[in-house]
């Protein structure tokens, strides 16, 4: 069978030349009406691309949004011959409610580890074939270990990226509220005194109790991990504390609010704030963000590759996942999204700004700060959930 | 032989909206409903008992029995989802007010104007509803901030010397759904205003009405089921708005939408996000029926 995926690309890459000899203004009159023909050329290619599909490899692949280099996936498909469908989500959630529901029809997804514990639980997944894996040897030992919480002995899933829970913050106002230089700390948006001063400029926390609740259990000394009612109670007073210097709990917003300046501060996600800090530079409205990993330590969060139960390819999905720990190719793929990975042997293909910047890569001194925390049970969740509320709304 | 055919395609008229129902609306409710009787589990699905068909009937039965009201209970134990349904209903029932208040200026403006241009109006009025939903959502943000469209405009001209800060706070909820559900708010107002018959207004002012007193005596009682139409409308789905408090609201607004999001994201409690479905379903139900029963008695001692 021929490879129609190439010959779909090539029928684009031809509706594209047209496209471009159609913008100049000479060509005009005739121009709209080549334009068809082609664009009807390749949709007929595209046509006969999915009757052949039946034959053809294929992955269907299930991962965040804007988180993957897309020629990645097109070398992949020219290494393999196995075509990706890549389909994305924006959370956690979304993921799994497909995933619990069953029948998803996805090869590969990627939940964070947290999430992938009680997915596990549930039977939603698979255990991967380690001899269709050999790439594994790449993996980093480091990362390994701490995934090995959420997944003992790393049985179902691989990691494909990590980073951390910390500040995002307008450099220039955090300079003239706190008068120094210095990267903040957990102090800003635990300590009241200090939160108060940052109430008009602006403070976003992500909207989630497991997000926000062991990093406010760190700042206290307490175990970060901790399930027990009364560390959540003490952890929750504190945060009724600066409760009324807090602007909005939301999970994405902080990104453009940062980026455009609404905001001073936001407790979130390290690459999400890194796409701030890139989204504020290109915007050059005077708006300079950066990302802290507060002193007191950070939750660190893992996205891992992993396989469903129900999986229609399986094979193919293996030699997925067996791809990404390429190391030449998840450099690549960290290069462009700016997170960290899990794999050892990639490290020598990253950029310089990737793996010296101590924001993505924390220095050996800082990884001991981090943190991991593990899932609660339903009924501690309900309490958990129970308490934010409080928290968030006063009732 | 005619006769027979038209009364047959009466009845297969007739069954296009029944079967909508049914399968668009009775079925998925069976379904959160059966779901809401249901105990939640770590599994897939997250809830439990699950039925197997090729148990039988009498299989199905004896898991039946598992069902329990326990979810209903439940609700009622906290006083979170008393206080989230009260201010979902006072949200939209503000808004909805609000709506009216600014919907009826325009349709009546509308039905008034010349007949030629009507369709044009009208075509404005649907506008909007070219671009997403979301993004204009989302533009309601870039106004509202405190540096936004607004607060600038009103510093320019003099009128505040300090921003007002309008978003994340029920204010801007107010304006995001008037602006959102306004068309649905003017249409069908404006249709029940363009049938009546001017005459009507001449006789009543012939009678001794001035013009105000025609319009609340005849104008607007005619309007009425334009303006019930109108009302649900947009008080309906405004109950269980998400996007917009979400939004454009702030943290500490507690609404149904978001109580739902957190049992079924965040406890994955299926069952229990069903129950809290199913409520909101028959609080909105209820009011709904007995109105049209009044209404339907009123109409039928009129005629």
């Amino acid at each position: 069978m021929p490879n129609f995926g190439i010959a779909t690309n090539n029928g684009q890459g031809a509706t594209a030349q047209k496209w471009a000899t159609c913008l100049e203004p000479i060509n005009e009159g005739s121009c709209m009406s080549k334009l068809v023909v082609a664009t009807l050329a390749a949709a007929m290619l595209a046509g006969s691309a999915t009757l052949t599909w039946a034959q053809e490899r294929v992955v269907n692949v299930y991962n965040w949004s804007d988180y993957i280099d897309d020629s990645i996936l097109e070398d992949f498909t020219k290494e393999t011959g196995i075509k990706v469908v890549y389909d994305v989500f924006d959370s956690n959630e979304i993921l799994e409610t497909k995933l619990l529901a069953g029948g998803s029809g996805y090869d590969v997804v990627v939940p964070s580890a947290y999430f992938l514990q009680r997915q596990i639980a549930a039977g939603v997944f698979q255990k991967l074939d380690k001899s269709k894996l050999p790439n594994l040897s790449n993996m980093w030992n480091v990362i390994m270990e701490r995934t090995a919480q959420y997944d003992p002995g790393n049985e179902y899933a691989v990691d494909y990226m990590w980073g951390t829970t910390g500040i995002g913050y307008n450099v220039d106002k955090m300079k003239e509220i706190l008068g120094t230089d210095e990267k903040p700390n957990w102090d800003v948006v635990f300590n009241p005194e200090i939160a108060a001063k940052f109430k008009d400029c602006g403070i976003h926390l992500l909207d989630a109790p497991t997000d926000i609740m062991p990093s406010a259990l760190a700042y206290l000394g307490l175990n970060p991990d901790s399930h027990e009612a009364a560390d959540l109670e003490k952890a929750t007073d504190l945060l009724l504390k600066v409760r009324p210097y807090i602007r909005k709990f939301h999970s994405s917003e902080y990104i453009n609010a940062l980026a455009n300046g609404d905001i001073c501060l936001a407790v979130g996600f390290s690459g999400d704030i890194f796409q701030a800090r890139d989204r504020a530079a290109e915007a050059k409205a005077g708006v300079t963000v950066d990302y802290s990993i507060p002193a007191q330590g950070a939750q660190m969060w893992f996205d891992m590759l992993a396989i469903p139960a129900d999986a229609p390819h399986v094979a193919e999905a293996h030699e997925f996942i067996n791809y990404m720990m390429k190391p030449e190719v998840i450099a690549k793929a960290s290069n462009y999204v700016f997170y960290a990975n899990g794999n050892k042997a990639a490290q020598q293909f990253l950029d310089k700004e990737v793996l010296e910047d101590t924001a993505i890569y924390p220095t050996d001194e800082m990884m001991q700060k981090l943190f991991t925390v593990t899932p609660f049970e339903p009924k501690e969740q309900r309490v958990l959930t129970r308490l934010w509320t409080k928290i968030v709304t006063g009732q | 032989m005619a006769k027979l055919a038209s009364a047959l395609v009466n009845r297969l008229v007739i069954i296009v909206p029944y079967a909508w129902l049914l399968f668009f609306f009775l079925i998925p409710f069976f379904i959160v409903f059966r779901i809401s009787l249901s105990q939640t589990t770590v599994a897939m699905p997250p809830y439990t008992p699950v039925f197997d068909l090729a148990g039988g009937l009498a299989g199905i039965l004896e898991k039946a029995r598992e069902f329990s009201v326990d979810n209903y209970v439940w609700l009622t134990e906290d006083a979170l989802y008393f206080n989230a349904y009260v201010s979902s209903l006072i949200i939209a029932a503000i808004s909805t007010f609000l709506t009216l208040l600014i919907g009826y200026p325009i349709a009546y403006g509308m039905a008034k104007a010349p007949r030629a241009i009507r369709p044009t109006l009208l075509m404005l009025v649907i506008l909007p509803f070219w671009t997403s939903f979301l993004i204009r959502v989302y533009a309601w943000i870039a106004i509202l901030k405190p540096e936004g469209l607004l607060n600038q405009f009103l510093m320019t001209i003099g009128i505040i010397d300090q921003p007002l800060i309008i978003l994340n706070t029920n204010s801007a909820i107010y304006i995001g759904i008037v602006y959102s559900y306004l068309p649905f708010m003017v249409l069908p107002i404006y249709s029940a205003l363009e049938k009546m018959d001017h005459s009507l207004i001449e006789a009543a002012q012939d009678l001794g009405c001035t013009q105000v007193s025609a319009f609340w005596r005849v104008t607007f009682p005619l309007s009425l089921p334009g303006v019930v139409a109108g009302c649900l409308l947009v008080f309906i789905p405004a109950v269980g708005e998400f996007v917009i408090p979400d939004l454009l609201g702030g943290s500490e607004t507690l609404m149904i939408g978001k109580t739902l999001w957190n049992e079924f994201n965040a406890n994955r409690d299926w069952p229990v996000s069903s129950a809290v479905a199913t409520v909101l379903l028959l609080i909105l139900v209820i009011p709904i029926v007995y109105f049209q029963n009044v209404q339907a008695k009123a109409d039928g001692e009129r005629g």
